[in-house]
């Protein structure tokens, strides 16, 4: 461990915690813990769902799929941007109009019932704590790489980051770390960018010509198939990627920040502006490895090929250039579990004890207090997992979690906002059928079974063919509602009225005095 | 913020607006009309747009020859995913405006009237 890097890190802590410090003066009630007062503009909040949503696994683990796979590492990089119009065309609007603090919160905007709270209160823990173990251990592993500390002591540093982010300055603070993070994140993939153009003399087609020869792929490194040569399972993959930005927890959160539909559209689209730059410029960094550190270099360092980015910094910026992105990296995962643990907290502290234990009569104090309780309980409990899952391959985890999201809470949202006929039992079956599908097709998965030994948890045949399971299971999320609403007699139409007419316009009670 | 949590109660029903008149109204109509027939076909073609480019280079290789220099029609075909994007956040965002003023409208007209 160098000098430069120890004072990277250092002022990246500094920093945050300073932020922290002031967001904790003005985190006085709950609505400021969750949803930083619903203060935050377009801008801020643009910035801070770029930051929220460009994981390790966005930066790190595109740089190096690309490095190592050429165009087929790239199919990453334009389902998670694709994923936005799904936001912005279907979400984003309708749930600001109509939710509070929580997903469950806006689907209750429909159905007083504890039962559907508590199913989509389930999902959102579900889906958080398998994103946050992958964060985790990815950390962890990185860390170790990076400043040479050991996994625990790397796992531990996060984790207690994270909790005084989100204990003491709550979604205040937690969105500064975001936005910090995504400029950071912004500058040091532009610098990269710029010096990995330059080596090929500024020209984009110098570069291409000169990537057909530089691995040991040779001309089939740009073409498609190196990685993905199951067509149903790569479309399948294709699928929980596009629909499951619109059904993760942490992102939907975040249009609670703002104060109306039209602030959390401008959110939408500062967010897509930079997440798309960011994926762009993911050419040139796994070009740039494949290039100037090379296959055998990478694959020593991470087999999965995550340390691809540092180690191009380091070869074509020299330390104070790996320092930086080290850093950066660093700040990336500190901002992404924050915003999980946030999101954790709420579905446990909110929807859980607030709304059906104390069927929302409690006073802002204790919910206040409940919701750091939660937070505290989310944190240790995720530490606790990733310090037992260290020697376990996690990535998919990441991809599991979209899947979860995109089968079990993308139907539901639509089946709210847009269909009339909708009901408690339909809501309840949407949920239930996209969780327990996505799950129980991920474990019979190769995933969890590889015939060949330490590829997977167990050793064996796969009874599912596919990683992802989004293209049987985001289908069967929808038909699952669709099958369970007619199981029901009940409708009503009155409150969808209500639903319909919220949602469409920003109507809401407490504003008209 | 009120110092108790007024979720999940049935907030005085007598003083709320009638939602289902407003439902109903030919402004409300024509507002849900008007953004369907944008927003559906939009979808639609960002989402066939989208799986065309697995589904074609998953099942053909038609992408696979070069396009400008050494860059195939692949990576063309994904650049435009991106600029297809952008294209329609724009587009988004402009028809919105119009959609805010005939949803401020109905507001205006529908929902504050006959409220304390």
């Amino acid at each position: 461990m160098n000098a430069s890097v120890v004072i990277m890190f250092l002022l990246i802590v500094a920093l945050t915690l300073v932020v922290t410090y002031y967001a904790a003066k003005k985190t006085k009630t709950t609505g400021d813990f969750y949803t930083a007062g619903g203060g935050l503009t377009g801008w801020q909040n643009g910035l801070a769902i770029a930051g929220d949503y460009l994981s390790a696994a966005s930066f790190l683990g595109i740089a190096g799929a690309i490095a190592l796979f050429g165009f087929d590492g790239f199919f990453y990089s334009i389902g998670f941007l694709i994923a936005y119009l799904v936001v912005l065309f279907i979400v984003a609007e309708p749930l600001r109009n109509l939710g509070k603090y929580t997903l469950a919160d806006m689907i209750n905007a429909r159905f007083d019932a504890k039962k559907v709270r508590g199913v989509a209160a389930l999902n959102t823990i579900t889906i958080v704590i398998f994103y946050m173990i992958a964060q985790l251990v990815g950390a962890g592993a990185l860390i170790q790489l990076l400043f040479g500390l050991d996994y625990w002591v790397a796992v531990l540093i996060v984790g207690v980051m994270m909790t005084i982010y989100v204990l003491f300055g709550g979604m205040t603070a937690t969105s500064w770390v975001q936005i910090i993070k995504a400029v950071l994140l912004m500058i040091g993939t532009v610098i990269i960018s710029f010096l990995v153009l330059a080596k090929f003399d500024f020209n984009i087609l110098n570069m291409f010509n000169e990537m057909k020869t530089i691995t040991s792929h040779g001309a089939e490194y740009l073409q498609p198939g190196l990685k993905y040569t199951d067509p149903l399972g790569t479309i399948s993959l294709m699928i929980a990627l596009v629909l499951g930005t619109a059904g993760l927890p942490h992102i939907l959160m975040r249009f609670f920040t703002v104060k109306d539909a039209k602030t959390a559209r401008s959110s939408v689209v500062t967010a897509t502006w930079v997440v798309g730059i960011f994926y762009v410029l993911t050419i040139f960094l796994g070009f740039g490895a494949a290039a100037f550190v090379g296959f055998d270099t990478i694959l020593e360092a991470n087999p999965a090929g995550n340390m691809a980015a540092p180690l191009l910094a380091e070869a074509i910026g020299g330390d104070f250039l790996m320092s930086f992105v080290s850093a950066v990296a660093f700040a990336t995962i500190l901002a992404v579990v924050a915003g999980l643990v946030l999101s954790g907290a709420s579905a446990f502290a909110h929807d859980i004890y607030g709304q059906i234990i104390k069927k929302g009569k409690i006073s802002d104090k204790q919910q206040m207090l409940a919701a750091k309780y939660a937070s505290l309980g989310v944190a240790v409990f995720s530490i606790l997992l990733a310090l037992f899952a260290q020697n376990m391959n996690v990535a998919f985890l990441v991809s599991l979690a979209f899947c979860v999201a995109a089968s079990a809470n993308l139907p539901v949202i639509i089946y709210t906002i847009y269909w009339k006929r909708f009901n408690t039992s339909g809501a309840l079956t949407a949920m239930l059928t996209g969780l327990l599908t996505s799950v129980i097709l991920v474990v019979i998965s190769p995933n969890v079974f590889s015939p060949v030994e330490g590829a997977a948890i167990f050793v064996g045949d796969p009874i599912f063919p596919f990683t992802n399971p989004a293209i049987v299971s985001v289908p069967l999320g929808f038909l699952g509602g669709y099958v369970g609403t007619f199981f029901s007699k009940e409708v009503n139409i009155k409150r969808y009225a209500k639903v319909k007419v919220k949602a469409n316009t920003g109507y809401r009670e407490n504003e008209v005095k | 913020m009120g110092s108790v949590n007024e979720f999940d109660s049935s907030t005085a029903f007598n003083e709320e607006p009638d939602f289902e008149n407003v439902a109903n109204s030919p402004q409300f109509k024509q507002l849900i009309h008007e953004r369907k027939r944008f927003i559906i076909p939009l979808t639609i073609f960002f989402l066939v747009f989208y799986f065309s480019l697995p589904i074609l280079t998953s099942y053909t290789t038609i992408l696979n020859t070069p396009a400008i220099g050494d860059i195939s029609w692949a990576w063309l075909f994904a650049f435009t995913q991106f600029i297809m994007t952008w294209v329609l956040c724009t587009l988004y965002v402009k028809k919105s405006a119009s959609f805010d003023k005939k949803a401020n409208y109905v507001i205006e007209t529908q929902l504050k009237k006959g409220v304390k």
